[in-house]
């Protein structure tokens, strides 16, 4: 009983150190950081909603990404419509291209299925790329907007985009919280550990496995929404990449699969590294954050396969002995 | 608009490039089959392949088809080395690990180029293999010509080696069941080792072949690695003449759809090859299983 209190105090601790940062670190950088921060945090739990939990290891997010970016954008330009619509339509589009890429692979195992994806967001960023209406290769840059929420558009300071940032991450840790407490996150797991074993207890693996794709996707493509907004400019390269699939993906695994933390103790370590080297060595297109990057990866899947907070419980288990 | 001249020369351009298509997913396709461990860096090792060509024709003026046995030494090393460095350790750690421990070995050696030998597309200047020759008012690449036939040869030599030398057999066994390959004395890591080497080395051969005729920069492996696994999914799995079979397909259907369809969509009926395989027939052509 006292851990769990303690937990929760430790908690509140975390999210007002987190409510006041902007106050203390007024600076563009360090805002900018934590922004970078909640937003690949918010996409490594949406990854983890079909990767970590329900194992099913798509290397194609990307798409929803870029599908949520293209739709508020797009809606914005030639509809005037306000991003916050252009959000929640980019999300649902995205569930729809959960429907249908997820219909067909899911009967596909281990690496089928992991190409599978990879080839499904090459075809779509390759169609991107030629798609003159939606800007085609030159990409799209959005116009711009006097500052307001409405618009969610802010040209004078990064705080807004802060809390915004923020807000998603709160939702979507809300959201990952309530599939791991819920009969869906068992289902998953299930699914996950034994598919043979879930079926035959009557669980519809289709069905799950959707639900789980369609969550992951829709949070995802949230996350595109606001990068379109934060950064003002899309084009195929920047929101379909499969670097992006990649990054999303070992977000997740650096920390922990299958864990509610695991993501965000994977962001919180990974993107400060990335952004940091990008400035140190970064300019000139010599991509030595990358070289880092592969290597990291590299060595946490060698030596920590289980995430970060395998290290954790490997202290817990030794404390309890 | 189409005369069956232009097609023809597409359906050749197609065929000889398939040929580079099936060598380098043979590499892929024999690891695979092996240990069911997919490696995401086969790309990077292929540009290495082309890299370590045209470092030695511009330093040591070495004529490609002069370094070609050298590529295939080097990369049968890289392949070695990657798996007693990497792939031994991970052989029993979950999925995704495998995954990403391969992509991060792309991912690294992809950007270790960039930043060691620059962005910058390079090519070999006057190859000593050049130019064209004419049939009957088709054009034929003499580079593209003998690289594939000796990608032929090079089919025709690995699955030799594996069907009728006692190595190749050993090899054989272990991908079709490990635990009774080691029973009977067989040591499955090296067989590893070995699969790896050549796997490697079959895109040693491709490097130094394509160096002739195709641009080299870091991202050059990246289309080929993917092609490659499109190639194995049809083919079918561990399959020598599917993946052969396989990249001839794929070749064709590339040229084709570019000629009929959309140049800058080609690759998209490719993967769209895959999905259909995938989805219709998982085994692929000749697939075991």
């Amino acid at each position: 009983m006292g851990e769990k209190k303690n937990r929760w105090i430790w908690l509140a601790i975390g999210a007002f150190l987190l409510l006041i940062y902007p106050f203390i670190l007024t600076l563009p950088f360090p805002n900018h950081l934590m922004i970078m921060i909640f937003l690949y945090a918010s996409m490594g739990l949406a990854w983890n909603m079909i990767g970590g939990y329900a194992g099913q290891i798509s290397l194609g997010h990307a798409v929803y990404f870029g599908a949520g970016a293209y739709t508020s954008t797009l809606m914005l330009m030639k509809l005037g419509v306000t991003p916050w619509i252009g959000m929640i339509v980019g999300g649902f589009i995205s569930i729809g291209l959960a429907f249908i890429i997820g219909y067909p692979c899911f009967k596909l195992a281990g690496h089928y299925f992991a190409i599978a994806t990879i080839a499904i967001g090459e075809i779509v960023q390759q169609w991107m790329l030629n798609w003159d209406w939606a800007g085609a290769a030159v990409g799209l840059t959005l116009p711009i907007l006097p500052e307001s929420f409405l618009n969610l558009e802010f040209h004078t300071s990064k705080m807004p985009y802060y809390y915004i940032a923020f807000g998603i991450f709160t939702l979507t840790i809300l959201a990952t919280y309530g599939i791991d407490r819920s009969k869906l996150g068992y289902y998953f797991k299930a699914i996950k550990g034994d598919l043979e074993g879930a079926r035959s207890l009557g669980i519809n693996v289709g069905r799950y496995k959707f639900y789980a794709l369609a969550l992951s996707a829709f949070f995802t493509s949230i996350c595109g929404s606001f990068y379109a907004q934060y950064v003002l400019f899309i084009d195929p390269d920047s929101v379909f990449p499969l670097m992006l699939s990649i990054i999303v993906c070992l977000v997740a695994t650096l920390g922990g699969v299958g864990t509610v933390w695991g993501p965000v103790i994977g962001a919180f370590i990974l993107i400060p590294i990335s952004e940091f080297t990008r400035i140190q060595f970064g300019g000139g297109g010599k991509g030595t954050d990358l070289i880092i990057y592969g290597f990291l990866i590299m060595v946490i899947s060698i030596y920590q396969p289980f995430g970060v907070i395998g290290i954790t419980k490997r202290f817990k288990k030794k404390e309890s002995e | 608009m189409y005369n069956s001249e232009i097609i023809l020369q597409t359906v050749i351009s197609g065929l000889l490039m398939g040929c580079i298509y099936a060598l380098v997913a043979v590499g892929l396709c024999l690891i695979w089959g092996l240990m069911e461990i997919v490696n995401f860096a086969h790309g990077e090792m292929l540009m290495l392949g082309m890299y370590t060509s045209f470092w030695m024709f511009t330093l040591y003026h070495i004529d490609p088809m002069l370094s070609l046995p050298l590529c295939l030494v080097i990369l049968f090393l890289i392949g070695v080395g990657t798996y007693f460095i990497i792939i031994k350790k991970i052989l029993k750690a979950p999925f995704l690990a495998q995954i990403l421990a391969t992509f991060g070995l792309g991912i690294f050696l992809r950007y270790l180029a960039q930043f060691l030998w620059t962005p910058n597309f390079r090519m070999i200047k006057n190859p000593a293999l050049a130019g064209r020759i004419t049939l009957g008012g088709i054009f034929i690449g003499v580079p593209e010509l003998t690289a594939s036939i000796i990608t032929i040869l090079s089919f025709l030599l690995l699955y030799w080696f594996i069907n009728k030398t006692e190595i190749g057999t050993a090899l054989l066994a272990t991908s079709e069941d490990r635990e009774a390959a080691s029973l009977m004395g067989i040591n499955s890591d090296k067989m590893f080792a070995l699969g790896w080497g050549i796997g490697a080395a079959c895109l040693g051969v491709a490097g130094a072949l394509m160096s002739n005729f195709y641009y080299i920069f870091p991202e050059v492996g990246f289309p080929f690695a993917l092609i490659a696994y499109v190639a194995v999914a049809l083919g079918g799995f561990g399959s020598i003449p599917g993946s052969f079979v396989a990249g001839i397909i794929i070749g064709l259907v590339e040229f084709l759809a570019g000629l009929f369809i959309a140049p800058s969509l080609k690759y998209t009926f490719v993967f769209i090859i895959y999905l259909l395989v995938v989805f219709i027939r998982p085994q692929g052509l000749w697939g075991r299983y």
